[in-house]
């Protein structure tokens, strides 16, 4: 029987190698296409010839902002919901029932209809054209329940006893949250933030409608921009010629996703969460 | 006075808290309501004669706007994504908790966290310079329903194990010291007791996976071979209501852009059937 037992512990264990063939073979091409491509003067340069030569500066410029955009509107938002549900709402009230359905909800919409809304709402209602704002905006819409799931956790994580004690001492609810439940939970809150720029960082479809490809360097919050992930698109589908750049671009995001997992790892100091 | 009643509402700053909080939480919710309203609005005049959208042919330049192939599309490439995904998800996820030695385990946890944390379109490059020549030079053209399910199917793999991994430690931490007390061999202690006792947990899982399956854009768009048609194969080309939303919406206008809404609210009322199927099942357990 144990014999029996080591062959089924192999058999899976060739599985388990199997399934990570895909993976590592997606890391091999793009590293080996991508960096004969990749420099400094990539970093920095216009691209030029739709992005066969020159380099991804405007698009690295356009991303920061759009990044910055969303989350400087998610933040807030996101942070004032998850207190509301951990310190002003009854748990088996019906307004947190609500609020717990709407998140969920909100959490399962698909991007594409996101940048669908995005369009009519942001692009087309409120006239802002194809902009780093309203693909901002669109993708604040997105990640917003992700960030809110990842602050409610870290704000639950806080000792029960903590409140009682305040509560004991007769602290205020402010004081109680400034003093004590932000700082305990900081380093879950930052964990969410950053998570969440990396879900920010990863999204195509939505700034397809929203953010536009245009790939100058941005003036303004009202100019086009084109993001990494929308650059490798095009790269990868539209121009021939392009996989080269692509891959060297595809480099340069994968990159920045592994800088954000492992600074989420080592600031949230629990395993990753990729709840969605 | 109990604890959990509000400590006092007596300073000013305790109550604009209140307000701000519940304020950014209705925000939250109403972005939900306004996404319905918006496309419900945008699809509205062909919500109306849905007879028109269950027709087989898509030729927005003559007025013919049947989703029905690539409502199609979008299932079988999900089911099939699924399909390869679960059962593979699952051994794994055992071999992980129970055979394999902790390093490897913990190794290949962080090679599923860098897997989960891709971008899709990265994804979709290396389905299209790697993938599709692949199953193109074993069956052209490659780009095609079965690439779709297995660029799919990475993409959902790491968080359906996440999950697995819960759910088997869970039920593992119940039953497995009784069912081993039993004499039964490990591996039917997984299969006859450990499995079933996690069935709940991952039920909900699976659905969640397949509404992010079905939502998905880039990846698919970029290895399916958008060609609108019921595949005859898994090879054949195909093209997802996804895929075609990103396609067409540059040029879109009048009644070709209501039917992309259309397919968008499509996806959207999908979506959300599938998350509330997943948690009334979890929340039954």
């Amino acid at each position: 029987m144990n014999r029996r037992e080591a062959w089924r512990a192999r058999a899976l264990g060739l599985l388990a190698l199997v399934l990570m063939l895909a993976p590592l073979s997606l890391l091999w091409t793009v590293f080996g296409d991508g960096i004969g491509v990749l420099d400094w003067q990539f970093l920095l340069a216009e691209p030029e010839q739709a992005g066969r030569s020159g380099g991804i500066g405007p698009i690295i410029v356009s991303t920061a902002l759009v990044l910055l955009i969303c989350m400087s509107l998610a933040v807030p938002l996101g942070l004032g919901t998850a207190l509301f549900l951990v310190e002003q709402v009854r748990p088996e009230g019906r307004l947190n029932l609500t609020l717990q359905w709407a998140l969920d909800g909100l959490g399962a919409v698909p991007s594409v209809v996101f940048g669908l809304f995005g369009y009519r709402l942001f692009v087309v209602e409120l006239g802002w054209g194809y902009s780093l704002l309203a693909g901002g905006c669109t993708l604040a819409c997105m990640v917003l329940p992700l960030f809110i799931r990842g602050c409610e956790q870290a704000l639950r994580d806080c000792p029960q006893s903590y409140r009682q004690a305040a509560a004991s001492l007769a602290i205020s609810r402010v004081g109680y949250l400034r003093r004590i439940l932000l700082p305990f939970a900081a380093p879950g809150i930052a964990a969410a933030l950053v998570l969440s720029a990396g879900r920010a960082l990863a999204e195509t479809a939505v700034l397809l409608f929203t953010a536009g490809y245009v790939m100058r360097w941005p003036e303004s919050l009202f100019d086009s921009g084109r993001t990494l992930a929308v650059h490798i698109y095009d790269l990868a589908m539209n121009v021939s010629g392009g996989s080269p750049a692509s891959a060297a671009t595809a480099l340069v995001l994968l990159g920045f996703a592994l800088v954000i997992q492992l600074l989420a790892w080592q600031i949230g100091k629990r395993p990753l969460s990729f709840a969605r | 006075m109990s604890i959990s009643t509000p400590l006092s509402l007596r300073s000013n700053l305790d109550w604009l808290l209140r307000a701000a909080s519940l304020g950014c939480a209705l925000t939250a919710a109403v972005v939900l309501l306004l996404i319905l309203l918006f496309l419900t609005q945008a699809s509205w005049p062909l919500l109306q004669q849905p007879a028109s959208l269950l027709g087989a042919s898509w030729q927005p330049a003559n007025g013919l706007f049947g989703l029905q192939a690539m409502l199609g599309a979008s299932l079988l490439s999900s089911l099939l994504a699924l399909l390869l995904a679960v059962p593979a998800g699952l051994l794994v996820s055992i071999w992980l908790i129970f055979y394999a030695p902790a390093a490897v385990a913990r190794v290949y946890g962080a090679m599923l966290g860098l897997m989960a944390s891709i971008p899709s379109v990265v994804y979709g490059l290396w389905g299209l310079v790697v993938l599709v020549p692949l199953l193109g030079a074993w069956l052209p053209p490659g780009a095609s329903l079965l690439a779709a399910g297995i660029v799919l199917a990475l993409m959902i793999l790491p968080l359906l194990m996440v999950q697995a991994d819960v759910a088997l430690r869970e039920s593992a931490r119940r039953h497995l010291p009784a069912a081993l007390c039993l004499g039964v061999s490990p591996w039917s202690a997984i299969r006859r007791v450990l499995l079933p006792a996690a069935w709940p947990r991952l039920w909900p899982a699976i659905l969640l996976q397949l509404g992010r399956a079905l939502g998905e854009t880039m990846a698919v768009l970029m290895v399916a071979g958008n060609v609108v048609q019921w595949p005859g194969s898994p090879f054949a080309p195909v093209r997802t209501l996804t895929a075609n939303i990103a396609l067409e919406m540059s040029y879109a206008t009048g009644p070709h852009l209501q039917a992309l809404y259309l397919s968008g609210w499509l996806l959207l009322v999908l979506a959300l059937l599938l998350m509330a199927l997943a948690r009334l099942y979890g929340s039954r357990t």
